[in-house]
């Protein structure tokens, strides 16, 4: 128990948990959006998130960007590879929905059924990542698939620097970039189901899909957005992992979306202002569990909470609803 | 129903279960004369030199492994497969942290049983014993039992009352959590470092074992088919018991079973502790034939592997669990060749079943009767979702 630690650089701590939780939240709101309105859970979504980085890693070395290129450049790259990975997790979501969701919606098949598709579907995307792929393409690309299912570096588009300094607590510039992206695209996504026609249709279908099929929304194109929607935060999410974190596996989805989910729970699932305020509290207390206790217990900490969140609070701290005025 | 109706429903009914029914159909002696044959081929099969069946064993292809030592994998991934069964098929709670009871029987023997384990040492210093005291393996067993049975209440009280999916996540994070405590807790498990020398049912590995050795499986084999034929006929009573009676009720409408006076809660902590203790027997039973167990062995894929077996066998029928654990503790062993593909084989498996043959290769009735009707229901009236 290292309280002196937590509490001499408390500061610190939370800046690094808000920047980590931002990311939790963005790829949170892929599982509350499909959730809210199709109340499944859709467990392949952190395989969105991992097509993702690859997507960006791909461009990046399709660039030949090498580390800390200059900061046009850099600038070039970024937004690049939030379109590239927008596109690549948008087009898995659909692809998932379409491959697998639509046949068992049909067939009206419980929620059971839905679960292990979705598990089944996130092991082949796993799969095709770790194996299938490296053994296409490893000799074609060795510096993406050259070993199976290892982790792979990806180059540093930006240098870490600290931007400014407040009290002990220093914040860099990617911590910023990073808060501030994840900011910008969850207020998008805010008005964009708040404010706007489509938007509207997706609130609808959350609260009544029959209703809404009577008032003439599309409750197939609904579904199909949702997905797309998610799909694009999780891209985006994955592109501020690569510039922070730098690397990728095939893997790396499990535990995010574990995690990614707790923090959905945690806000109120379906409830897209419960998604940031989740991630980042989650953020936030794993930043401060790690410190308490060590690093090696972080990922206990996130399933600890949820099965708190889950018993005392099981509709999260927002409530549960896309379809209400709050979210 | 009309006679023609039934007719319809026999033809739209596919082979399996036609053979499902004509095996049914037979009288007693003859079933049970089935049964006797079966038991003894299983008994006969590390032998196995019927001609024509010798390319089965994995042994016969280049580079093949250890024909009995297979068939043992298959005979523990039976054991788990039936034990999930109890949870997913008879109670349909999605259980994705089955793997966390597995790792807590197999810890049981390894902590009680072995010399090397912190907890038998630390045992020994505070009671004065030989070095060379450990907890007997029977009594491991019943640990292990204990253990994960008392290990299935504690996950179950505070998550049974939640709605079916957050359940499945809440325990893959526990299989997870206990992966990690595995790993890190070294004081307890030995961290990484795993734990060696655990007993089997003659004691410590050694050379001077006359049964239960490391280099033939053979016995081992038959002490793993034991404990299946035990545990097929145990839970089959339990299925065609009162409380079997109140999983189905749950299963299929808890409210209504509620309404009815079968307390959900209670029954389905049954059901877990009940499916948590057959998990730990096989782990306990996987870590004596290794006599070595390490965290990295109990891992989340092998859980999902596990639920697979129950799907894709058919979840709710014996036959078909045990049939889906062997295909796929099996197939990928004899053609080795697609051995690092099997995760990706496991994964469309799972999709493809669930869409083309949601009941599972060999179904249990009832289930498929459900799924039939949702699918009525949906295309008289095509609701949400």
């Amino acid at each position: 128990m290292n309280f002196d630690d937590l509490i001499g650089h408390i500061g610190q701590h939370t800046v690094d948990g808000l920047s980590k939780g931002a990311i939790y939240a963005l790829i949170a709101l892929g599982y509350t959006l499909v959730y809210g309105v199709l109340r499944l859970i859709n467990f392949a979504h952190s395989e969105v998130f991992m097509v993702g980085t690859f997507a960006v890693l791909g461009l990046w070395t399709a660039f030949g960007v090498e580390n800390n290129p200059p900061i046009g450049e850099a600038v070039l790259m970024l937004v690049l590879g939030l379109i590239v990975a927008a596109v690549a997790s948008g087009g898995t979501a659909l692809a998932i929905e379409r491959i697998a969701y639509r046949p068992l919606r049909r067939k009206n098949a419980p929620p059971l059924i839905f679960l292990i598709t979705a598990i089944g579907l996130s092991l082949v995307l796993v799969e095709i990542f770790g194996l299938v792929l490296p053994d296409l393409l490893g000799s074609v690309i060795p510096s993406m698939f050259g070993r199976p299912r290892q982790i792979v570096g990806m180059p540093t588009i930006i240098e870490q620097q600290t931007l400014f300094t407040i009290g002990n607590t220093s914040i860099t510039n990617v911590q910023m970039i990073v808060l501030a992206a994840a900011v910008i695209m969850m207020a998008i996504l805010d008005w964009f189901i708040n404010r706007t026609r489509y938007g509207r249709g997706v609130r609808a279908v959350a609260q009544n899909p029959e209703t809404a099929a009577l008032m003439g929304v599309n409750q197939e194109r609904v579904i199909m957005l949702i997905f797309v929607l998610g799909g694009i935060m999780a891209g985006a999410a994955a592109l501020l992992w690569s510039m922070r974190f730098g690397f990728t596996q095939n893997s790396i989805g499990f535990v995010l979306g574990l995690k990614a989910f707790t923090a959905a729970v945690l806000g109120g699932i379906g409830n897209l202002r419960g998604a940031l305020l989740g991630g980042l509290f989650l953020g936030v207390v794993e930043v401060y569990g790690a410190t308490l206790f060590s690093s090696q217990w972080e990922d206990v900490i996130a399933f600890v909470v949820l099965v708190v969140v889950l018993m005392f609070r099981p509709t999260g701290l927002l409530g549960e609803s896309l379809g209400r005025a709050r979210a | 129903m009309t006679d023609k109706n039934r007719k319809a429903e026999v033809r739209r009914a596919g082979p399996v279960e036609r053979i499902g029914d004509r095996w049914r159909a037979l009288p007693r002696w003859q079933r049970a004369l089935g049964f006797a044959a079966m038991i003894v081929f299983l008994y006969y099969l590390p032998l196995l030199g019927i001609p024509g069946l010798t390319w089965l064993r994995t042994d016969s292809i280049a580079g093949g492994a250890n024909w009995a030592g297979v068939l043992f994998t298959c005979a523990v991934y039976v054991m788990v497969a039936i034990g999930l069964n109890v949870v997913i098929g008879l109670a349909g709670l999605l259980d994705l942290g089955y793997i966390g009871f597995f790792a807590i029987g197999a810890y049981s023997v390894a902590l009680f049983g072995s010399v090397n384990s912190p907890v038998v040492k630390y045992l020994q210093r505070q009671f004065d014993l030989p070095e060379t005291w450990a907890v007997t393996w029977a009594v491991c067993a019943f640990l292990a039992l204990v253990l994960t049975m008392i290990s299935g209440v504690i996950l179950g009280w505070p998550t049974l009352r939640l709605r079916g999916d957050y359940l499945a996540i809440v325990t893959l994070g526990f299989g997870e959590i206990i992966r990690i405590v595995a790993r890190n807790a070294e004081g307890l498990t030995n961290g990484p470092q795993g734990i060696s020398a655990i007993p089997g049912p003659e004691g410590p590995p050694s050379p001077d074992n006359q049964i239960f050795g490391l280099v033939d499986v053979k016995p081992w084999y038959w002490l793993a088919i034991t404990f299946v034929l035990v545990m097929v006929f145990a839970v089959r009573r339990l299925e065609n018991s009162r409380v079997g009676r109140a999983w189905l009720a749950i299963r299929e409408d808890e409210d209504a079973a509620a309404v009815m006076g079968v307390y959900p809660f209670k029954y389905k902590l049954w059901a877990f502790a009940i499916g948590a203790a057959l998990g730990g027997l096989s782990g306990m039973l996987f870590a004596s034939r290794y006599a070595f167990i390490d965290p990295t062995q109990f891992n989340v894929n092998t859980s999902i592997l596990f639920v697979a077996m129950v799907v894709v066998g058919g979840s709710g029928n014996m036959l078909g669990v045990s049939l889906g654990a062997v295909l796929l503790a099996y197939l990928p062993e004899r053609f080795r060749e697609i051995a690092d593909y099997r995760w990706l084989a496991f994964g469309l498996a799972m999709v493809l079943v669930m869409i083309l043959r949601p009941q599972g290769l060999i179904p249990s009735r009832r289930r498929t009767r459900e799924l039939k009707d949702r699918e009525a229901q949906a295309q008289e009236a095509p609701a949400h979702v």
